[in-house]
């Protein structure tokens, strides 16, 4: 049985309870980014990237025969991966009507909301917009 | 004039009361926008707490004040720029703007199917996309002068490029993305010997050195206000005046005109033709402090200070083994592109900014120079001369930790 989206949240949250300084912070979400598993390179086209990041995100989610979504992302950006690693690492292996109501708010808890710039928190957003869409044509289908 | 970075600061109050994640601002964006002097600032409130009505208009005592004060500051613009005459300056809400109106209004007088406009590779968006849609309107061509390793207009191309085609020559005197500060008399004298007119783009210089428009001799120039420590929403076209008269308007309303009945409207003189609706008339009023800030310092010692500045910076981060440099012309303005190799420019920006430090990452609004130089974007610190040298010695240090923590 995986664990819920919520446990998930939770869990991020008290791993980035104990980095106080944002050196550690943004050193974890590099390493986040780096652990993510290699995009398949047959998925890196245009209409699998994220509009609204300043780099270049691609983002796409595969039905599994249990009926959960598995996402794969990537990023040129070391940092924007990591931060969409972050996200994958709480939707990953979900049941898609868990991910469209999931409601996340562990940027806002690991101290992360106001340390993203504005146009990097608009591609966040619009991250977590493409993860939820991807889960809801898979919901209809 | 003596040139004394500490007392600059302390008129610039930005530069000590804010606070960016915690930590004091050091502003590199200089290119993007100045910061404002207390002077300017505190004239924008007097402004409206004193003097606000619009202008050219009221009968009544406070938009006579408002007016006066307003075409003060065309005539101490005037003054500033080498003795001008005050009506051949268009107010505008910005050096895109200044630009826009060119191309509008130039081709529908001068140009005809056939002509060609040159522009060079090292645009600003706004020096190319107005030019492209007057190329589809009036059935011109545009020619591109290509930009060399250094970022220099590569001169060699300039005589192939200037056939009896090209009417009209639009360049920037200093590129916003790379710094150079390009040969621009060599390319008003081209302009000459075959007759074209020449619009030359001053965004960027007017905030490092003075311009005389009476010895440069350019047909249209073009800058902002908010790159020379004034307010934004502001912008000036300088053009000739016989151009500018035989010009139809690029904006039609109130102001502009002369008569309005239902079968013809006739316009108004020099400079109100180009000039409709109410504009920036705090922000109009509040410049004459920015003139009078640029006349109180030596521009000449302040063109040496960001020199020095640049070399320190560029020295510095030269260091580091992933650095590129982008722009690496002899000739150049307070401005230093970089990246680290393997890096994207948004990650570079984003450590940055954890440490205070504000730069510009992307392309610049110049995505014909990312195309040169085969990247997605840059990162780009510009200095001004209320910078100092204790600033770019954190900043070198900050692009290191950078490094360290991206490039492993």
């Amino acid at each position: 049985m995986n664990k819920s989206i919520a446990q998930l949240q939770d869990e991020l949250i008290e791993v980035f309870s104990f980095l106080d300084d944002w050196e550690d912070k943004y050193s974890v979400i590099i390493d986040y980014g780096k652990q993510l598993s290699a995009f398949p390179e047959e998925f890196k086209r245009d209409e699998f990237i994220v509009k609204g990041c300043q780099s270049r995100v691609w983002i796409v989610g595969q039905k599994m025969e249990n009926g959960e979504i598995h996402y794969h992302a990537d990023s040129d950006a070391i940092i924007t991966k990591g931060l969409v690693a972050l996200v994958l690492s709480i939707f990953n292996n979900q049941k898609p009507s868990e991910i469209i109501h999931a409601n996340l708010d562990f940027f806002e808890k690991i101290g992360l909301g106001s340390h993203l710039t504005p146009t990097r928190a608009n591609g966040l957003l619009e991250m977590i917009k493409r993860v939820k869409n991807i889960a809801q044509t898979f919901e209809k289908s | 004039m003596e040139f004394d970075v500490n007392l600059i600061r302390q008129q610039f109050p930005i530069l000590s009361e804010a606070t960016i994640h915690g930590k004091p601002l050091v502003y590199f964006d200089n290119a993007a926008t100045t910061q404002k002097p207390q002077s300017v600032i505190d004239a924008i409130s007097h402004y409206y707490r004193t003097e606000n009505a619009n202008v050219h208009r009221g009968v009544h005592d406070l938009s006579q004040r408002a007016t006066q004060n307003f075409e003060n500051t065309r005539n101490e613009l005037a003054r500033y720029l080498g003795n001008i005459d005050p009506k051949t300056i268009i107010f505008t809400k910005g050096t895109t703007e200044s630009i826009n109106l060119v191309a509008h209004s130039y081709p529908m007088a001068f140009l005809k199917p056939g002509d060609s406009i040159l522009i060079t590779e090292m645009e600003h968006h706004a020096n190319i996309v107005p030019w492209q849609m007057a190329c589809e309107r009036h059935g011109l061509n545009l020619k591109v002068l290509p930009i060399n390793e250094k970022g220099e207009w590569d001169l060699e191309f300039l005589p192939k490029l200037l056939d009896e085609n090209v009417k009209f020559i639009a360049c920037s005197w200093v590129s916003n993305t790379l710094g150079t500060i390009n040969p621009i008399q060599t390319m008003i004298d081209a302009a000459r010997k075959i007759g074209a007119k020449i619009l030359v783009d001053g965004a960027q210089a007017v905030g490092h050195f003075k311009v005389d428009l009476k010895s440069l001799d350019a047909d249209f120039f073009v800058f902002s206000a908010h790159k020379m420590f004034g307010p934004t929403g502001l912008g000036f076209l300088v053009g000739k005046e016989e151009l500018l008269q035989q010009m139809p308007p690029y904006q039609t309303g109130g102001e502009m005109i002369q008569e309005v009945t239902f079968e013809k409207t006739t316009f108004n003189g020099l400079p109100f033709k180009f000039e409709t609706g109410t504009p920036a008339i705090a922000e109009v009023i509040a410049f004459q402090k920015s003139l009078q800030f640029l006349n109180t310092i030596s521009l000449d010692k302040a063109h040496q200070h960001e020199s020095l500045l640049l070399k320190r910076a560029t020295d510095g981060l030269n260091e580091i083994p992933e650095i590129v440099f982008f722009g690496t012309s002899d000739q150049k303005v307070s401005v230093l592109s970089f990246n680290l190799n393997g890096v994207h420019p948004f990650d570079i920006g984003t450590i940055l900014d954890q440490r205070g430090i504000a730069i510009r990452t992307g392309h610049h609004c110049t995505q014909p120079i990312m195309q040169k130089f085969k990247v997605p974007g840059m990162c780009r610190a510009s200095f001004s001369l209320y910078n100092t040298i204790e600033e770019v010695d954190f900043f070198i240090e900050s692009v290191r930790k950078a490094a360290k923590m991206l490039c492993s």
